[in-house]
């Protein structure tokens, strides 16, 4: 229930909201936790295999029992922490693990269950027989475990992903933060201050202290105005720093839209990625429970956790307060309660030697041996140093002691120290480079401790950073020293948790150890300790503890807690924010794209390219129709292609030709000034790496196409062999794709729609000539080539002009019995005529393959040269280039095996495999291209072709791979 | 992880292009022989520590570079420009 006069929430703006198809009032500052405390709801959840109630434990981020489901209009989040979930008006929330009502859970049949479901309960009871495993156990485990549920639809809202540089982050706002925040911002550094929570000031906005000799919260405000009101500062609330990483890098998530109602235009998340020269590690620290028998009973919470909900949201977690400690750090919260009027039953501490002077009943040396209360803590038992006690009590406040929150040093392999002072692991120095852990993170448990330590860290930063400190004077405040002494576990009847969120308690542990699992490591699995979503950072400690007492060690001889990014858990949809539907890749398009799309063709992916498959007419009912009309239309007539998505590559210098005579195997040097060569280019292992034309445009001057799937790469390689091999050389490349938009113009009217176009006629232009000519005042590029095995060009204009010669020379082709052809066509012409792509030059084949070991030339070196004659590259035992013809009608079998007939078929017996097809009118056939043993030697057999895949069993004849005009009259005409 | 090009300065590792060991600086004589040609290609030292390797600065100034790395601190001591070396490795 709320107190008068308490708490930082803004009492005139109530909100309200549903839990559990309930409504409930709150107001703006409060979780969702604080709200339901208020309104005195005692079980918010189920726990994960016992189905047991379970209540609020905490009031920040570790929360392991307050998980709950979030539902939006077009999202459903399971597992919010509701001690993190802010409320607002309409939020919808509803609790998980149930199955029926929360407070009936059929499930928690479970828990009388509970002597069988002892750790490794299910490796020892499922196993057998065998085949139940699938059919009946597994999907029964399933539907009754898991903390939540999907709504099994896509998450439609809208994530962000975002980067950050500064000088210095600070993680964590509390007073080692905050002052190390201000200490490097008047020195001029720029400073990313984040922090967890919605509202900056860590413990102070709880633990009732003064700084200065004003109150806690007062002091942090003015500490924020003066951070807001610079330049170089960025306040970051809401985000949490989940991840160290090399160089400086941390991974956080920003909670940016979570505790608004839904926008379109508003991120529910976004997940950072902050580059820092230097980080602070001001995360403070976490509370650790006590495992007494049945301690978690809703009512039973963290007592720093019932002082945040009295001080900081003016809630009373129950109406008569226990408090159950071994350090002093519950005095104050009691004293903070009795100061408000909540009625404190005893405070029950577990040393002996303690002061017992409070206004309340101390029983000294106490230990709580049971406790009360189905769906809400009742009683509780125990014993002290004078004898037995039972108390009345809704509400156990508990401290073990405080752990560093140090996981962040723990990232990159940094191994924590052990502290008998504090009974507590504290950051090893210097495990994450440029990362230093102060104040309660670093084990500092005072507030002036905290202060003087953040401070001094930040002038360490600075003097690294090069920056002058400016005057920061240290505030006064607390500092009693902290006084622990431990206790990890009670013995008694019933159980005692460890692991709320997965059910795990001492026993599990003790028998992990009985069982043999000793290692921290083997128990944590056996008995899932710690792989809930709070990954143990209630229950490692606790765990190690009982498990070193188990097996007779000490502590740190046990084991160590350590612990892996994320510190929370972090949504992949932040984590992969855009990259979904068409986000997942850049898309490129053509110029001629928009002209394509209007006449219908349907775009494939090219790489990141779209390229129009085919061009259907009225009528066509499937691609094949169109792309035999297209095929027909080229070879008869004209067709015009969009081929812009060649790589093409500007070389200049003096040195330019003796380069591409280093990259390609056949000479370029002897090329003349207006000419095109085909080349061939190799890896430096001796495989085929790409081929293209190469035209020479002046005596300094050339331009490389590359294969549109090779094209990045050729430019890679370009740049290595330059600069490993002859970075001296007078050479000079640029990738100019995106500069220029090229069309083929193909078939027997394919210079007549040219002359269509052009300003001048084409005059004398031989096969394999290149040269520049004007179109409409602009100056174009003409290529004579060809990838269709017709009289062919090619003409290049700037990007810009693109469209418009698209779309004319397509209107010119169509009056002339001509017009536009795709993919599909183009890999049609190609196939007849024997020009290979990647299908074919996929990374495994050599020149000698490829039927171009002539292209490599004698007289010089070139790169992949001396590996390419390797005795194994080149003999009869390689599978060699050949075309197939296969009987019409027969289905595309591009990837099936081929086998001498008669052979038996198996994976060893495979002569070698087929890697395109086309259906081809003209040949009266379909035709394959593929490598086969000796291939060249065997032209005329009759091969079986064998497809497990498409099941087909089929036989062709071996032949040239050129189908069409093997003599090249054509491409000459 | 960030690289410092000399050129670009520290910049995000998804910038650049991995090859592979320095090793690849050392290109053999074309009459080399089988020998030193499978080990330039194929024979790689595998050092847990310090180590030299080359990456393409492909989102940025294009240039290769030869980063001097540690395998196991992940330390990054520094990086040169591949064609300022000259055609070896030192
Ligand atoms: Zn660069």
């Amino acid at each position: 229930m709320r107190v008068a006069g308490k708490g930082l929430i803004e009492r005139e703006k109530p909100v309200s909201f549903t839990f559990d198809g309930r409504t409930y009032a709150g107001f703006k500052g409060d979780t969702v936790a604080s709200a339901l405390l208020a309104a005195r709801v005692r079980v918010v959840g189920r726990s994960f295999k016992y189905h047991r109630p379970r209540g609020v434990l905490t009031a920040g981020s570790e929360e392991p029992n307050a998980l709950i489901e979030v539902v939006g209009a077009k999202n459903q989040t399971p597992n919010v922490r509701a001690t993190v979930q802010e409320v607002f008006e309409g939020l919808v929330t509803r609790s998980q693990n149930r199955m029926g009502s929360l407070r009936w859970d059929l499930l928690a049949v479970n828990d009388l269950m509970a002597p069988f479901f002892s750790a490794g309960f299910y490796y020892k009871t499922f196993m057998w027989p065998r085949a139940f495993w699938e059919k009946v156990y597994e999907p029964a485990i399933r539907r009754a475990a898991g903390l939540g549920s999907l709504s099994g639809r896509h998450d439609e809202g809208h994530y962000e992903k975002a980067f950050a540089f500064c000088d210095l982050l600070v993680i964590g706002a509390g007073p080692t933060g905050l002052i190390a925040a201000l200490t490097a911002a008047r020195a001029g550094a720029d400073v990313i201050l984040a922090d967890e929570d919605s509202r900056m000031g860590g413990r102070l906005l709880s633990n009732g202290e003064t700084v200065d000799g004003q109150p806690g919260p007062d002091w942090v405000a003015a500490v924020l105005a003066e951070l807001s009101s610079l330049p170089n500062v960025r306040l970051m609330p809401r985000t949490t720093v989940s991840g160290a990483y090399d160089g400086g890098i941390y991974g956080a998530l920003e909670r940016v839209g979570l505790h608004k109602p839904a926008r379109p235009d508003l991120p529910r998340e976004a997940f950072w990625r902050i580059t820092a020269r230097r980080a602070i590690l001001a995360s403070g620290a976490l509370e650790r429970p006590i495992a007494f028998p049945m301690n978690d009973r809703p009512g039973i919470m963290m007592a720093g956790a019932v002082q945040s909900y009295l001080n900081r949201y003016g809630v009373a977690s129950g109406k008569r307060v226990t408090l159950f400690a071994n350090n002093d750090g519950a005095r104050a919260v009691a004293r903070d309660l009795m100061a408000a009027g909540v009625q404190v039953a005893a405070i029950l501490d577990s040393r002996a030697n303690a002061s017992a002077v409070e206004n309340c009943p101390v029983y000294l040396g106490a230990r709580i041996t049971d406790t009360s209360g189905r769906h809400g803590l009742r009683l509780i038992e125990g014993h002290h140093a004078g004898g037995a006690f039972k108390l009345e009590t809704d509400c156990l406040a508990m401290s073990g002691g405080w752990n560093p929150t140090l996981h962040l040093t723990c990232h990159m392999g940094g191994r924590p120290r052990w502290s008998e002072e504090l009974a507590a692991f504290v950051p090893m120095e210097g495990a994450v480079p440029g990362l230093v852990a102060a104040g309660a993170a670093n084990g500092t448990f005072t507030t002036h401790g905290c202060l003087a330590a953040g401070h001094a860290v930040a002038e360490a930063a600075l003097a690294d950073l090069g920056l002058s400190p400016a005057k920061v004077a240290l505030p006064r405040a607390e500092g009693l020293p902290y006084v622990v002494e431990p206790l990890w576990a009670v013995e008694g009847k019933g159980r005692a948790w460890l692991d709320f969120a997965n059910d795990v308690t001492t026993k599990d542990v003790k028998l992990a150890a009985q069982e043999g699992y000793a290692s921290v490591e083997h128990m944590k699995r056996y008995t899932t300790q710690g792989m809930a979503p709070d990954q143990g950072k209630n229950s490692n400690m606790g765990a190690l503890a009982v498990l070193a007492d188990a097996t007779g060690r000490a502590i740190p001889e046990t084991g160590i807690t350590t612990f892996r990014p994320p510190y929370v858990p972090v949504s992949v949809a932040a984590l992969g924010a855009g990259g979904r539907g068409m986000g997942f890749a850049p898309q490129r398009f053509l110029t001629s794209d928009q002209a394509s799309r209007d006449r219908g063709a349907p775009m494939i992916e090219a790489g990141l390219w779209y390229r129009p498959s085919y061009f259907p007419k009225p009528g066509e009912a499937t691609w094949r129709v169109s792309c035999d009309r297209e095929v027909a239309m080229v070879r008869g007539a004209v067709g015009v292609a969009d081929v812009s998505t060649l790589g093409k590559i500007d070389i200049q210098g003096r040195d330019a030709a003796r380069f591409l005579d280093l990259v390609y195997t056949n000479t370029f040097s002897t090329l003349p000034v207006g000419r095109v060569r085909y080349g061939l280019m190799l890896r430096e292992d001796g495989f085929v790496m790409d081929d293209g034309t190469t035209a020479r445009l002046g005596e300094n001057h050339f331009l490389m196409t590359t294969t549109t799937a090779a094209a990045g790469q050729v430019m890679r390689h370009l740049d290595f062999v330059h600069q490993t091999h002859c970075a001296d050389w007078d050479v000079r490349f640029i990738s100019v794709t995106e500069a220029w938009a090229q069309f083929a113009v193909a078939g027997p009217k394919s210079r007549a729609l040219l002359n269509a176009v052009l300003d001048q006629p084409v005059q004398d232009f031989p096969f394999m000539a290149c040269g520049a000519v004007q179109l409409g005042g602009v100056t174009a590029r003409l290529f004579r080539i060809s990838f269709s095995g017709e009289q062919g060009y090619e003409i290049a204009v700037p990007t810009r002009y693109g469209e418009s010669l698209f779309r004319d020379l397509v209107a010119k082709a169509e009056t002339m019995g001509g017009g536009p052809y795709g993919m599909e066509a183009l890999n049609v012409l190609r196939v007849e005529k024997g020009f290979i792509t990647h299908a074919e030059i996929h990374g495994r084949t050599t020149a000698f393959d490829i039927g171009m070991e002539k292209m490599v030339s004698p007289k010089k070196d070139c790169i992949g040269k001396a590996m390419a004659a390797r005795p194994a590259l080149v003999g009869p035992e390689r599978q060699q280039l050949v075309g197939l013809k296969i009987a019409t009608g027969t289905p595309p079998c591009s990837g099936a095996h081929l086998f001498t007939v008669g052979d038996k078929v198996g994976r060893e017996e495979s002569q070698g495999y087929i890697t395109s097809f086309a259906h081809s009118d003209l040949m009266g056939a379909c035709l394959g291209l593929g490598f086969l043993k000796n291939g060249r030697a065997r032209h005329g057999e009759i091969i079986r072709i064998v497809d497990h895949l498409r099941g087909l069993d089929l036989t062709a004849e071996v032949c040239d791979p050129v189908f069409h005009d093997k003599d090249g009259e054509k491409l000459r005409a | 992880m960030r690289i410092p090009c000399p050129l670009c300065g520290p910049r995000d590792r998804r910038e650049f292009t991995y090859y592979g060991s320095d090793d690849y600086l050392n290109r053999p004589a074309p009459d080399a022989g089988a020998g030193p040609w499978d080990d330039h290609l194929h024979l790689r030292a595998n050092p847990a520590g310090e180590t030299h390797d080359l990456w393409y600065h492909e989102a940025g100034c294009a240039q290769w570079l030869r980063v001097h790395r540690n395998t196991v601190s992940h330390e990054i001591y520094g990086a040169a420009l591949v064609a300022g070396l000259k055609g070896g490795a030192q």
